[in-house]
């Protein structure tokens, strides 16, 4: 199957922009190769043919106008399914929200389409996003692209593979314990999480309002910079958006890391997978070669995130989901009253994972137990964010793995939670923390899948964590260029 | 501050109802072994003294966010009801709520 085009968005938009190629010519061949590979990859739950075909005219008209079409003029870009599209089927992968067509786009859908970028579809995710598998949706699971019988990761498995897969080259997701970051490790692309309150909210369907942020996903670290420069920047209809300008990411991607001061996060690095392991040692090494001061540091804090953050997102979801009653939008069981029908509705409406992470949150905020759990774990978030800010006095990033092991079987985790939440023990410290933190493809494990480094920053410093993420871009690519030669000898 | 008891099926049963959620008798038994485990494992973070410690509720805190009164043209209420399970003369439309049982 030859995948849409391994072209970067960059030289896509650069393309359409200079008339060269069409709009409408890049959207067709993204549907051809959606068309051709998502029946086994199952990486869409709506595609949206028909409006991604308009959309592309409508570029290729500005362009023809002589007006310009905007950085992202032309590309192909899958969505979340939990992100509000107007008129387009938004199900966040649940049987409560099937059918739902929202009555407005969301911010980062708005300043897509200002930008030029074409919606192609919606991608499948962990119902809600509550999951690291995407094997808690409603309409099944999304299949790894480069060995079907595992996961792609999750809860953004479905953009993560898209990208992977090169039916499209950009796509969006969602991180709140690590969604973006982790199927981007799994799947082998460019993954990251903005500094909380970068890029609006509005318009994304709320799981764990505190720590969710929208983030991007590329095949090159220069195209995710791209993106995230395009949806970033204050919002007035997210209360919590920073008023300030959007980060540069892109800026810096040519700097280097000479004298950057890079930790190598022990807690981030002990408990994972001995091949992955190796290679975040490896990306050290290639760190210092290149000039950066590279040194192991612990924060031990981070032992506590994964607890912390099992009562508070929890505790989050279940005031945020109690919006789903039957009345407004969305599924309706029949029942005799309003309560009855109340509870028909959530019963049938939402599947295992979301009813465990409503009622784990409901027993957390209960009375008599706020104390012990909600309220210690956010001291708990109090202490990691002090923790980070005393390294971040001395170090300029941090770097570890994103996930403990590679891409794992289907139906490996399921039947243990808790197991299922040890996924995400990398990642979710930058939530709690609300800091920026990205994922690096850098080689494979030892069952030939790949591998994630990733690189932690201070709050607002995308700009240096681009830098030294394009380091190891580079990095890996020699790496990669050395093996093949070897292998041609 | 002693630690909390672990989480049993009472519990279970009980926030299932404040969630409006009904689960079988074998679902309570699932969903209590799985959020016991869970809970067992919170441990770390509810056993630990840290009554000197702020609580964080937002990781970057922003105050007095006020956006400019200008007038501007909310959803258009015919493609909100549109959405709904049922509507009756512009209005969402539910079952009885007078009268319900406790």
């Amino acid at each position: 199957m030859t995948p849409a085009s391994d072209e970067s968005a960059l030289a896509l938009a650069e393309a359409v922009r200079g008339g060269e190629r069409t709009a409408r010519s890049a959207v067709d061949a993204a549907l051809e190769a959606i068309a051709g590979r998502d029946p086994e990859l199952h990486a869409f739950l709506h595609v949206a043919a028909d409006e991604a075909r308009a959309s592309a005219d409508l570029v290729d008209e500005t362009v023809r106008t002589g007006m310009d079409p905007g950085p992202l003029a032309g590309v192909p870009i899958a969505l979340k399914d939990n992100l509000c599209t107007r008129g387009i089927p938004t199900t966040c992968a649940s049987r409560i929200l099937e059918g739902w067509r929202p009555p407005y786009d969301a911010t980062v859908v708005r300043r897509l389409r200002d930008a030029g970028a074409v919606v192609v579809g919606k991608t499948n995710l962990d119902e809600f996003a509550m999951g690291s598998s995407t094997e808690n949706s409603c309409a099944g699971p999304t299949h790894h692209p480069l060995d079907p019988s595992r996961v792609p990761g999750g809860s953004s498995g479905g953009s993560a593979a898209a990208v992977a897969a090169a039916l499209v080259p950009l796509g969006l997701g969602s991180d709140t314990g690590g969604s973006v970051r982790q199927p981007a490790a799994l799947c082998g692309v460019v993954g990251m999480k903005p500094t909380y309150g970068v890029v609006s909210r509005y318009g994304l369907v709320a799981f764990a309002s505190s720590l969710d942020q929208i983030g991007p996903f590329a095949r090159s670290v220069a195209d995710a910079a791209l993106l995230l420069e395009v949806i970033a920047g204050h919002d007035p209809m997210d209360s919590t958006s920073l008023d300030r300008p959007a980060p540069k990411a892109g800026r810096s991607l040519e700097a280097g890391v000479d004298g950057l001061r890079v930790g190598v996060c022990d807690e981030l690095v002990d408990d994972t997978a001995p091949d992955v392991c190796r290679r975040v040692r490896e990306a050290a090494e290639d760190l210092a070669k290149a000039g950066a001061l590279v040194e192991e540091v612990s924060v031990p804090e981070i032992r506590l995130g994964l607890s912390a953050y099992y009562l508070i997102a929890p505790a989050e979801a279940s005031s945020n989901l109690a919006r789903y009653d039957g009345v407004r939008y969305g599924l309706r069981v029949d029942a005799p009253d309003v309560s009855a029908m109340n509870t028909a509705t959530r019963t049938a409406g939402f599947g295992p994972e979301v009813k465990r992470r409503i009622m784990l949150g409901t027993y957390a905020l209960s009375a008599g137990y706020y104390d012990a759990y909600y309220g210690k774990a956010q001291r708990v978030r109090t202490l990691l964010i002090r923790a980070f800010d005393r390294v971040y006095e001395h170090l300029d990033v941090l770097l570890g793995a994103t996930a403990p092991t590679t891409a794992f079987a289907i139906g490996e985790r399921v039947a243990d939670p808790l197991t299922m939440y040890m996924s995400d023990v990398c990642t979710i410290p930058s939530n709690l923390s609300g800091h920026p933190a990205m994922s690096v493809p850098f080689g494979v494990g030892d069952d030939g899948l790949p591998v994630g480094v990733q690189v932690l920053a201070p709050a607002l410093c995308e700009e240096r964590m681009f830098q030294v993420a394009a380091a190891l871009e580079r990095a890996a690519a020699a790496r990669a260029g050395a093996t093949d030669k070897e292998g041609a000898r | 501050m002693s630690d909390p008891p672990s989480l049993g099926r009472d519990d279970v049963a009980h926030v299932a109802r404040l969630a409006r959620l009904s689960l079988s008798e074998e679902e309570l038994d699932m969903f209590t072994d799985q959020l016991a485990r869970v809970i067992d494992h919170a441990r770390d973070v509810s056993s630990l003294d840290v009554g000197g410690v702020p609580p964080t509720a937002h990781p970057l805190p922003v105050r007095n966010v006020l956006r400019s009164d200008d007038p501007c043209p909310g959803l258009d209420r015919g493609e909100v009801l549109a959405a709904a399970p049922d509507v009756e003369d512009g209005r969402f439309k539910v079952p009885r709520i007078v009268g319900e049982a406790p």
